[in-house]
């Protein structure tokens, strides 16, 4: 296709409607008779449940029913699970607590109310007697013998043992100059939507057909797991998803409340609408992050990278949702852009009484670039080499591509890296940090008694994972065009980008195009927002469906204006003849003809009824996006506290549709990035309850921590899908972490801190340099 | 996070609302502001059965100045206080200190008697009034009292007024016009809670040795107070760098610090060094920029 709007700087569709409040929210959608759900959850990280007293609440004036588990039946099953793995002996949350509680958050039971409030009140009267029982908290003592075990029948808390391996790690740690052994230990951190999840359930007796609207990533694996729970057609559930107001992953999972909304209102036959407050979010909605690795490199003296060894341990939480999907991309991850000929990679995912774990932005590539990207510093500052040249060392080079690293990924594909150009990014990265002038600066600075220090991180990230996703592209009669795609939006922009691709295909104007999302009833099949993908799965569904939808309208013009179809072109919106311009016939012409016009006419001989056209595109395996993040940092050796003075990505994620809102998406991620490395923390006390459960105490960057971010586009189009397109959702929040954490370690090269963990927070700084030599004589100056 | 049911009051007069106070005691809470006392019933752990809103009180918001003082009214916006000119020439240290009270959409409803009422240790105001020196007025229906900001603040949101008072004003006496004074915070992003933070006045003698400090503390402990043993060591020596490094060394005497997801107690008492030793140099330069300009103006 001729490009018009794609690669070009769009402002968004969307944002017009959003700016002037006119967006259209879960919670803004009030239904008559509309009940409303409250959640008690439990107080105990674990604990026997010996008996719920809920009469008090059940005859609180307004309140409509209470349920608990007892008062499911058999509807109080297990979920299924989404990502099965044959080494996972996988455990999957119910919609209530049966017998016993496993974290501090899970729903018991619920009250439905005329009003929240009233709801919130009753949940005060439900008494519960527990038998609190000892918790599981630090993932590193959880395989202990004789330690408490989550689920019991598992005999253990093990869910899963991963492992990886290529080539001889032993021989060639034989010959290796040099060995770094490192632990790492990387914190839980969680994805703040400004929304929460929210979900309003409408179940009508009549077709016996739910309605459901909901902040969900994944509108058609919703769906489906509905309809396996009521054992009913996945035609009875209708999942809409209206605007939403942020995922990050954790709207990707399937809930409890996901279940109870529906299956409530159709036991009282009215819709029923829940929103998740932030205390709520904070003890529910999965969280991620958390890790601990032991990790050898071996190198020759030069700075060759010989090999690799890495034992994770994975906190899982109480459940797995969503599989073992966080320590396998974690593994896969950990090679990154590096010629590693010889590794060996395991990971043990282990039970806790804690939230479950789930996919967050970056999905286990933060943690997988902060501990090799770290080990890579570590290995330059031992061998005296430096940091960009042991990089360049060891970086896959563009002739070598495509290149298998010796991995399989999550979806059993073997790992194979694309396209892409690893030292190009790192060389245009440093280049926008401002590196030259870097060392001079740092110098200056230290003598003024600030420390400043620069940091990098390269990165290469598997990006739109299959299997499918789908788009319906029609002409109406007035020429617009209505475009719908499976997967929904967060925030990233999509009715732009894929109404520009769309417009393209179809030679119209990107404002002519009417985008519809995550709606199932527009798309029979879907996958859904996650993995970097809808881009790259969406994207080229939608070139695929216009593409035909082109074609067919050419076909169909064909037969009216007499004109063999070789002799015609699709532009500005008509159809024309090359040879004889002036014939031509517009678009909306021909929907109206294809649609058949007078009511009780014949239909044209010789034409296909409908210029509309549902096409799926299936990719052949991940397409593997890549980057490099230069930071600087300012740290105040008195107080410990860092600031991000600069930051730059280079970033490939192939051709670039809008480059406006793939800087965005590179911004935000860096901003959850630097939440990651210098803020974000969910601690749990030694009875596992969470400490962090409100923006008192869990902190997010705000934009006095978040530096302007300069970005460069290397785009070096994808070999798997036709639009050359590759992820860039995840891009910001992976590299991030590495980079700040080197830019760190190096403004505090002077006291010799070790670095191994995040986040850093003001006061860990502080004790880190006063641990090593300097005494608080010195720091008070 | 719905507040659980109460009554609500919204008297139109100070009597109104002394009278509302009498007859529910214990079960009233006053509502100013509502920057704490809101989140703190949505998260239910404040359970009032009565709410008396005092915003309808006009007479209650005001600022005013004479040769000797300032005073506030309770229901006077954090940021009316923030932006005026006449608290600006004549008590810098308010503005200077009520700047880095949170954000400006809640200095915009944050009151400086609601502060003073609910006492959060880690409030900038509360560790102003003490270096000030400051009096509070309070009120029951039967009489009016004037506390000490000294003896006002007794624990933890705890402070010296009874389930019937209000906090009617507060009344800063103006330092002597030699007199510098800073506020200086540490948090760990803009807008949040000091982890620690210093209010610092500092008058100097013309040979450059100390007249008066007065040094207090918020943040650092579970009850803001003053640095009297900072303030001991100052007093009457020549104000030099060595000094103030001895006197901060003394500046956690007294001080109860406490561990929290931010910090460590012994954190919490490093930046109370780190950020009084700040203070006071930054008193003392500007204490000798004042002379010298004094000097060639003479």
């Amino acid at each position: 296709m001729g490009y018009q709007s794609v690669g070009q700087p769009l402002k968004r569709k969307e944002d017009l409607r959003l700016l002037i409040g006119k967006g259209n929210f879960v919670d803004d959608f009030k239904l008559p008779h509309m009940a409303h759900m409250a959640v008690l959850r439990s107080s105990y990280a674990h604990a026997k449940i010996l008996k719920i007293h809920g009469s008090k609440a059940r005859h609180t004036k307004g309140v409509l029913a209470v349920f608990t588990s007892a008062d499911l039946g058999h509807h109080n099953r297990s979920f299924p699970l989404l990502v099965p793995h044959p080494s996972l002996r996988g455990v999957t949350p119910r919609p209530l607590a049966e017998g016993k509680v496993c974290y501090v958050g899970e729903p018991v039971a619920v009250v439905v109310a005329n009003t929240r409030a009233v709801a919130e009140d009753a949940l005060d009267m439900i008494g519960i007697d527990y038998e609190p029982l000892p918790a599981v908290v630090c993932s590193e003592k959880s395989l202990e013998p004789e330690g408490p075990i989550v689920h019991e029948s598992l005999g253990n808390n093990l869910a899963a043992h991963l492992a990886q391996s290529s080539g001889d790690v032993e021989e060639a740690m034989k010959q290796a100059d040099l060995i770094i052994r490192e632990r790492f230990f990387l914190k839980r951190g969680s994805g703040q939507s400004i929304e929460g999840r929210v979900i309003l359930a409408r179940y009508e007796s009549r077709m016996g057909i739910f309605t459901i609207w909901a902040a969900t990533q994944a509108p058609h694996l919703h769906r489906r797991i509905l309809a396996e729970l009521f054992s009913c057609g996945e035609e009875k559930i209708h999942v809409i998803v209206p605007d939403v107001g942020g995922g990050f992953g954790p709207k990707g999972i399937f809930y409890p409340e996901d279940f109870l909304v529906p299956y409530i209102s159709y036991r009282l036959s009215r819709p029923v609408k829940w929103v998740e407050d932030r205390r709520e979010h904070f003890l529910s909605s999965v969280h991620e992050r958390e890790q601990v690795h032991e990790i050898e490199l071996a190198l020759r003296k030069d700075g060759t990278f010989l090999a690799f060894r890495d034992h994770v341990i994975v906190d899982m939480g109480a459940y797995v949702p969503w599989g073992i999907i966080v320590p396998s991309v974690t593994l896969s991850s950990l090679l990154g852009p590096y010629r590693i000929p010889n590794f060996s990679l395991e990971a043990k995912a282990v039970y806790s009484n804690k939230v479950p774990i789930g996919q967050l932005r970056g999905a286990g590539r933060p943690q997988a670039v902060f501990v090799t990207e770290r080990m890579v510093d570590i290995a330059a500052a031992k061998l005296g080499i430096d940091r960009v040249a042991i990089r360049f060392k060891n970086l896959i080079q563009p002739g070598e591509l495509p290149y298998t690293p010796g991995l399989v990924y999550r979806d059993g594909s073997l790992m194979t890296y694309d396209s892409g150009d690893y030292p190009s990014c790192l060389q245009r990265a440093l280049l926008l940090s401002g590196y030259t002038g870097f060392r001079p600066e740092q110098e200056k600075g230290r003598e003024e008694g600030h420390f400043t220090g620069l940091g990098m991180a390269c990165f290469v990230e598997a990006s739109g994972l299959g299997p499918l996703e789908g788009a319906s592209v029609r002409v109406e009669r007035t020429g617009r065009v209505a475009l719908a795609v499976g997967s929904p939006p967060q925030g990233q922009g999509h009715e732009t980008t894929l109404a520009q691709i769309c417009a393209d295909e179809l030679g119209v104007g990107v404002e002519s195009v009417d985008v519809t999302l995550g709606d199932t009833e527009r798309l029979s099949y879907g996958t859904g927002t996650f993995a970097s993908r809808t881009a790259v799965v969406g994207g080229n569904a939608v070139s695929m469906a216009a593409r035909a939808v082109k074609e067919k309208a050419i076909r169909i013009a064909s037969k009216i204006l007499g004109v063999g179809v070789e002799g015609l072109e699709l532009a500005g919106g008509k159809v024309f003849s090359r040879g004889m311009p002036a014939k031509s016939i517009p678009l909306g012409e021909i929907a109206t003809i294809a649609s058949g016009s007078v009511p009780g006419s014949l239909f044209p001989e010789g034409i296909e009824p409908g210029l509309e056209m549902t096409c799926y595109f299936t990719p052949p395996q991940p397409t593997y996006a890549s980057g490099a993040h230069v930071a600087v940092v300012q740290i105040d050796p008195q107080t410990g506290f860092v600031k991000v003075l600069r930051y730059a990505v280079a970033h490939d994620c192939g051709r670039v549709i809008n480059p406006m809102i793939v800087d965005g998406q590179i911004h935000g991620g860096v901003a959850h990035g630097i939440g990651d490395s210098l803020f974000e923390n969910l601690q749990y006390d030694e009875n596992g309850q969470l400490q962090t459960t409100s923006y008192l105490t869990y902190l997010i960057p705000t934009s006095y921590d978040v530096p302007y971010i300069k970005t460069e586009h290397v785009e070096i189009p994808s070999r798997f899908n036709p639009l050359g397109v590759k992820g860039v959702g995840e891009a910001g929040a992976i590299g991030a972490p590495a980079a700040i954490a080197n830019a760190i370690a190096d403004a505090l090269s002077p006291f010799g801190v070790p670095i191994q963990e995040f986040p850093l927070i003001p006061s860990r700084i502080w004790e880190l340099i006063n641990k090593k030599s300097f005494s608080d004589e010195a720091v008070q100056g | 996070m719905k507040s659980p049911p109460f009554d609500y009051r919204d008297p139109h007069t100070l009597d109104e609302a002394l009278f509302f106070l009498f007859q529910y005691g214990d079960d009233a809470k006053v509502l100013a502001g509502g920057q704490s006392l809101v989140p703190l019933m949505n998260f239910r752990l404040a359970r009032p059965a009565v709410v008396v809103d005092i915003n309808q009180i006009h007479e209650l918001s005001y600022i005013l100045e004479n040769e000797e003082e300032v005073r506030i009214g309770a229901m006077t916006r954090q940021s009316n206080v923030e932006t005026d000119e006449g608290v600006k020439r004549n008590y810098p240290l308010l503005p200077c200190a009520i700047a880095q009270i949170a954000h400006s959409a809640i200095r915009n409803r944050g009151t400086v008697g609601g502060s003073l009422a609910h006492a959060d240790p880690a409030a900038e105001l509360a560790a102003v009034t003490l270096c000030a020196d400051a009096e509070i007025k309070i009120r029951s229906r039967d009489e009016v009292r004037w506390v000490s900001s000294r003896d006002f603040f007794q624990g933890p949101y705890t402070t010296s007024l009874e389930p019937t008072e209000i906090l009617e004003e507060v009344k800063f006496l103006k330092p002597s016009g030699t007199a510098e004074t800073v506020f200086l915070e540490f948090s760990r992003r803009q807008g949040d809670f000091a982890l620690v933070g210093v209010a610092a006045m500092l008058e100097t003698n013309e040979d450059n040795s100390c007249r008066q400090a007065r040094i207090a503390l918020c943040g650092a402990g579970s009850v803001p107070y003053r640095a009297a043993a900072v303030e001991r060591v100052l007093m009457g020596e020549r104000l030099t760098l060595k000094i103030i490094k001895d006197a901060v060394s003394v500046v956690t005497e007294g001080l109860e610090s406490y561990s929290d997801v931010h910090a460590s107690s012994g954190y919490r008492e490093h930046l109370a060094r780190v950020l009084t030793y700040r203070a006071l140099e930054m008193l003392i330069e500007s204490a000798e920029k004042q002379t010298r300009t004094e000097k060639s103006e003479s």
